[in-house]
């Protein structure tokens, strides 16, 4: 049977204003699934973003959302957490809004250890503000400020999130649609700070520069590129060259940050 | 002969044709920027189409 999003999808929002084959739909499909996976209310669920094209998901989703300044999504979700511990509080946000401008608060966000989810969407650019390179841009893309070339090497988000102390990290891709909910819904269950990395596209700035012909064409190389972890743990160096691994990446079990602050509170009133 | 039933809401469809080229029995083809469910009678229910598409255009109702 088909899937009923709309029960969790503003009434006349859709549809939305992502272009034509951009994979923040995809992933917005399946965070819904997730948020149905885990059973979740509206009234207790928030999703926070900052600026930019995957920043625009809340507003479709009919939850309690908010939408906040370019990068800081981690940083107003880590207060609503705290000062609601018992909501389901998810992330979402771009390349450039959580690894650049909001660098700052996804680190310290993971290394604090608490309870949400960032859904990070990695589309290689800047995409709403005009084509501009991000920290994701790969090493030789054209964007609209570099347009010989990009000279920078990338941030692995993945490892990245795992350097700063989060707790459960995955990737997968926007091809990849059914691995989306699942690893999303993992997250969401997983306590502490769980980021999940969906590399996607984004056909309209950086496809049309980077020669890709098509939407089709971006979509095959997130399709042949994806290796599995496991499948990953039998190959050579030389095999991986190139590739995008998929899959949970890490997992560990820490104190988490709420709890712990509770147990600060709970001593400043002498308990 | 199949029992599903593709739904293709074409208000919705933005015919970027994610759904046609991944299709496993060339079930759509794309007809001015929209998609059209051209051969019905092949279609699996496999969802594929459903699930990759990024604009909501698509429902795949299983008989």
């Amino acid at each position: 049977m088909s899937y009923d999003y709309d029960k969790w999808i503003r009434p006349g929002k859709l549809p939305h204003i992502w272009c034509p084959g951009c994979g923040h739909g995809i992933v917005m499909k399946g965070l819904i699934r997730a948020l149905d996976i885990c059973g979740l209310e509206k009234n207790n669920t928030a999703i926070v973003s900052g600026i930019g094209c995957a920043s625009r998901l809340p507003g479709y989703i009919d939850a309690c959302t908010l939408h906040t300044a370019h990068g800081r999504a981690a940083a107003f979700a880590t207060g609503v957490k705290m000062a609601k511990p018992e909501m389901t509080v998810i992330c979402c946000g771009g390349d450039g809004d959580g690894t650049a401008i909001g660098g700052n608060h996804f680190i310290h966000a993971c290394r604090r250890n608490i309870d949400m989810t960032y859904v990070l969407m990695n589309n290689h650019i800047y995409g709403m503000t005009g084509g501009q390179f991000s920290p994701c841009t790969p090493t030789g893309a054209k964007a609209s400020t570099t347009p010989y070339g990009n000279p920078d090497p990338i941030f692995d988000i993945s490892k990245l999130a795992i350097g700063a102390g989060a707790t459960f990290v995955a990737r997968t891709t926007a091809f990849h649609a059914t691995q989306i909910d699942k690893l999303i819904a993992e997250g969401i269950k997983h306590k502490g700070m769980a980021v999940i990395e969906v590399v996607d596209d984004c056909p309209t700035t950086y496809g049309r520069r980077n020669k890709f012909r098509s939407v089709v064409d971006m979509m095959k190389v997130l399709k042949d590129t994806a290796v599995p972890v496991v499948a990953a743990a039998k190959m050579t160096a030389e095999q991986l060259e190139g590739k995008i691994l998929t899959g949970v990446l890490y997992q560990e079990n820490k104190p988490e940050y709420c709890e712990q602050y509770a147990k600060v509170i709970a001593k400043a009133k002498g308990a | 002969m199949s029992s599903a039933k593709i739904e293709v809401i074409e208000k919705y469809c933005k015919g970027c044709a994610i759904c046609a080229e991944f299709c496993p029995k060339q079930v759509l083809e794309m007809d001015a920027f929209v998609v059209t469910v051209a051969r019905p009678q092949d279609c699996i229910a496999c969802m594929q189409c459903e699930l990759r598409c990024p604009d909501f255009a698509i429902k795949v109702h299983k008989g």
